[in-house]
């Protein structure tokens, strides 16, 4: 499963942790390569964490309903609540509206407490007819 | 008197005046922006530029060897981040708050990507902030970004 998180999940160390219900839940070790300030997570790094969750939660829905479609990021909005510290980063997307051409996918982040995300994010993404 | 060589934002001594191009050799030789290999690129009074040169580890897109977001946001997270301490002229602790990103076109693969990172309002407790990546043409920026964030220890102003 994890041959479908593309370069960048990789060479973070992103990878899917669990399959929660019928979603994917990822994860990332703390590392220097994910460090902000000393001691914490570099937001960017967490912003790209939570791209990969909600890419992968749309990817597995479009399965779902046997469909296939290249994605392209509209935007995205990321609330940073907490600081990430220097231990394991947990994240999920959830598919909140996918019609024909466009999906709106939100995701959230979290450390030892899935209660209590560290932070969130809303994504927009195109939708275009797949090969 | 022979202060150790400051490794960290945090170790600079206080009262000195906020340089992006002297302070980035902190910011992008360790961590995630090390990692990524985020550059100084140019300055000005409330404005910073950062240079994050594309590499195939930083692709989203595995097909079309576009970046992932990733990488962008960090680089716009760094260059607004300095953009505030360059207009509030010294250095302080802060946080994000929130960063939204809208994705105008595809960075082409292989291109440098610049991010220009301006702090249009800066409050006592709150800095505003926006700022464009592009890879060319500054006029067909691939990624606008707004932004804010927040003073955690003391006052911007």
């Amino acid at each position: 499963m994890d041959t479908d998180l593309p370069p960048y999940a990789h060479a973070l160390g992103i990878t899917i942790d669990h399959v929660a219900g019928e979603n994917p839940v990822l994860s990332m070790d703390f590392g220097e390569r994910v460090q902000g300030r000393p001691g914490f997570l570099h937001g960017g790094a967490l912003s790209g964490l939570m791209e990969m969750a909600a890419v992968a939660a749309l990817r597995a829905e479009l399965a779902r309903r046997g469909e296939s479609a290249n994605l392209k990021p509209v935007n995205v909005q990321v609330e940073f609540m907490r600081g990430g510290t220097e231990q394991r980063t947990f994240a999920a997307g959830r598919v909140t509206r996918a019609g024909r051409r466009v999906a709106l996918v939100n995701a959230e982040c979290w450390q030892d407490d899935p209660a209590k995300p560290i932070a969130l994010a809303q994504m927009k993404i195109l939708l275009s007819p797949g090969d | 008197m022979n202060d150790p060589e400051p490794k960290t934002l945090m170790d600079l001594p206080p009262g000195f005046v906020f340089d992006p191009a002297r302070a980035s050799k902190f910011t992008t030789r360790h961590g995630h922006g090390g990692w990524l290999g985020i550059a100084y690129h140019a300055h000005g009074p409330d404005w910073v530029e950062l240079a994050l040169p594309w590499r195939e580890e930083l692709v989203g897109v595995a097909e079309t060897g576009v970046l992932a977001s990733g990488p962008i946001i960090s680089l716009m997270d760094n260059a607004t981040s300095m953009a505030v301490w360059t207009l509030a002229g010294r250095f302080m602790p802060h946080a994000t708050l929130d960063l939204r990103v809208d994705y105008m076109r595809a960075a082409v693969p292989g291109r440098t990507l610049i991010g220009r990172g301006e702090c249009y309002k800066l409050t006592r407790q709150i800095a505003f902030i926006r700022g464009i990546a592009y890879d060319d043409d500054p006029d067909d920026p691939v990624a606008h970004v707004t932004g804010t964030f927040m003073a955690t220890h003391g006052t911007y102003l």
